[in-house]
């Protein structure tokens, strides 16, 4: 299942933090759970509502419907928020961590602590529990996998449920150093360009994937011409499919005959 | 309900069925070529951008209806063709060469995006080609020297010899010729062998290898006949909108071309033109819903690509053939009258599988 939606959900996680932080006043832990339930439950809603109707359609028609969503969460969001940019309030924003000459910002430690913290979750999870293998086995196919007595249903619905909590997660994390507005799920594109180039369905090599087009972005603004940055990470992109259209660490086996 | 006795085999790839088809069509054609005698400016616009939009549309039908490649860049194509247009139209070149420079160089460049996209299907192409576009709108935006960078390009007036084509109505007979020699392209490839390599394809990739079908060759053909298509459209898209600046090549724009491709009906080239009247009065109607919603509504940055957003998830989840697929419905309910049976287009459950085993 892919959702392309995903940076919206994102977008929309953020702003929920934004709301609970900025206007309801909150204790800022009680407003990310919130938040992350709130977008849980929003990914369930959409499950229910969009998604199921089309079990069985190709990818492609699955593909087309998240696009659709997510243009029209990014209305929904423009229409609730407005469309000026907005800053989530931390407590640890504008502190930094010295260390002899290293010198690094909170936010940025706590993304990096957010991310790993996350990744080792996210491995342990579908390496270790039945839930995570009934998911794994869902997403390779939904009628062996009904066929060995997994509600595919219901898995799909937490499968949604947990995406959307980890999206909310990472608008959260990343509010701080960007601002939250209803363009900012835009990211969640690089974000898929980081993931095939690591290898789809492989999480070490999503973080490889967007460890080359991170770095390689900042380098190619040091050195290269204006307008080079934008491109670097769809032109990485484009010749990993060249090279090696599965990515670094794929998952694809080729299916013998 | 018509019955056709076949009595020899080049029957089933003739382009008119049965006489009623050549009647009705012919009925069409002489109506549309006589129309600017009657409609007034505007709506002749409006045609004309139909028109453009269904050439675009037979483009991405012939790639993802028919030959089942999703592409999430065809804007990056139509931009292609309408900045190599006013470039050759700027350094003098004829109208008729100009566009058809601008043709042949979409499809080169759709040949050439296809050597990464085709080793990948699916999500992996859908992104493949995004990137692809946001790459080519972004060397539109900097090569200032040909494309004028973010300040735009003026589009040179349009003339064939010393006649200007600049009126309403000799443009939109231009379009119209073109719009027809596309749709007549479009069949005869659809019916030569290269048009059902195609179908065999997006029906089922392993099974037209087995026929002995190059997947690569077909793939490729497939991507440079649609960019090319697209490109045309771009080169007369130009004219429309007289002053080109990189963002009218943006996703939206490809999203809108794939819109027009789903809501009127994957897998035919009727579906292809019902889209392209469907996006191309669009805007007028959200013209008029802005108009009476509430003031705080109307106001939403981002309505539009909402609403598309919208219509494009209600398609898909209610009537996944789109307008044309209603339209069958609609039809054989007529011809069967009595004897309809709901059931009868009901579709069959597939399952989903990963496409990362193959």
């Amino acid at each position: 299942m892919v959702n392309f939606a995903q940076g919206e959900f994102m977008m929309l996680g953020a702003f929920l933090a934004y709301t609970f932080v900025s206007v309801l006043d909150l204790h800022f832990a009680l407003s990310i759970v919130l938040a992350i339930l709130v977008m849980s439950a929003v990914g369930v809603l959409t499950d229910r509502i969009i998604i199921r109707p089309m079990i069985g359609e190709p990818h492609f028609s699955v593909l087309m419907i998240t696009i659709g969503l997510g243009f029209i969460l990014r209305a929904v969001a423009g229409f609730i928020w407005g469309n000026e940019p907005k800053s989530l309030e931390t407590p640890y924003a504008g502190k930094v961590f010295e260390f002899e000459s290293v010198v690094i910002g909170y936010e940025n430690i706590i993304i990096i602590l957010g991310t790993i913290a996350l990744c080792s979750a996210l491995a342990f999870f579908f390496k270790a529990t039945a839930l995570g293998k009934a998911m794994q086995a869902t997403s390779q196919n939904q009628l062996a996998a009904m066929y060995v007595g997994i509600s595919v249903k219901r898995i799909n619905s937490i499968t949604w449920a947990i995406s959307a909590a980890i999206a909310a997660l990472a608008g959260i994390l990343i509010a701080p150093v960007s601002l939250i507005d209803p363009q900012m799920g835009f990211i969640g594109i690089k974000a898929f360009a980081a993931a095939i180039v690591g290898g789809f369905g492989s999480l070490p090599g999503a973080i490889i994937g967007g460890l080359l087009i991170g770095i390689g972005e900042q380098y190619a603004g040091l050195y290269l011409p204006p307008g080079f940055s934008e491109v670097t990470a769809y032109a990485i992109l484009l010749l990993m499919l060249l090279v090696r259209p599965h990515g670094i660490l794929s998952s694809v086996q080729i299916k013998k005959m | 309900m018509r019955f056709i006795r076949k009595t020899s085999y080049h029957q089933d790839i003739q382009i008119f069925k049965h006489e009623g088809q050549v009647f009705w069509y012919t009925c069409l054609a002489v109506i549309l070529f006589s129309l600017p005698f009657f409609l007034s400016d505007f709506y002749l616009g409006e045609l004309t951008l139909v028109f453009i939009y269904a050439i675009a549309g037979i483009g991405l039908m012939l790639l993802t209806g028919y030959t089942g490649l999703v592409s999430l860049g065809h804007a990056a194509f139509l931009g292609i063709g309408a900045y190599t247009h006013s470039f050759f139209l700027g350094l003098g070149v004829p109208f008729l060469f100009s566009l058809s420079i601008s043709v042949l160089f979409s499809s080169m460049i759709g040949m050439l995006l296809a050597i990464p996209a085709l080793r990948v299907t699916g999500i992996y192409l859908a992104v493949a080609t995004l990137a692809f576009s946001i790459i080519v709108e972004q060397i539109l935006s900097h090569w200032v020297s040909v494309t004028g960078g973010y300040r735009g390009m003026l589009v040179p007036e349009p003339k064939i010899g010393n006649l200007s084509l600049k009126s309403h109505t000799t443009f939109y007979l231009i379009c119209l010729a073109f719009f027809s020699w596309s749709v007549l392209i479009g069949l005869n490839i659809l019916r030569s062998p290269v048009g059902r390599a195609m179908t065999a394809v997006r029906d089922s990739e392993i099974s037209a290898q087995s026929m002995g079908i190059n997947l690569a060759k077909i793939k490729t053909i497939a991507f440079a006949i649609s960019a090319g298509f697209t490109g045309l459209a771009g080169g007369l898209l130009a004219h429309k909108i007289g002053y080109l600046a990189p963002d009218s090549f943006n996703l939206l724009i490809s999203i809108q071309l794939l819109l027009m491709v789903v809501v009127g009906g994957l897998g035919s080239l009727h579906g292809a033109v019902y889209g392209a009247i469907f996006i191309g009065f669009i805007p007028q109607a959200l013209a008029l819903l802005r108009d009476n919603l509430p003031e705080r509504l109307a106001q939403i940055p981002g309505l539009e690509p909402g609403i598309f957003g919208l219509i494009l998830v209600l398609v898909l989840i209610y009537e996944p053939l789109g307008i044309h697929g209603r339209w069958l419905k609609i039809r054989s309910f007529f011809e069967e009258f009595p004897l309809y049976r709901r059931s009868t287009h009901k579709k069959q459950r597939t399952f989903l599988k990963t496409e990362r085993l193959r």
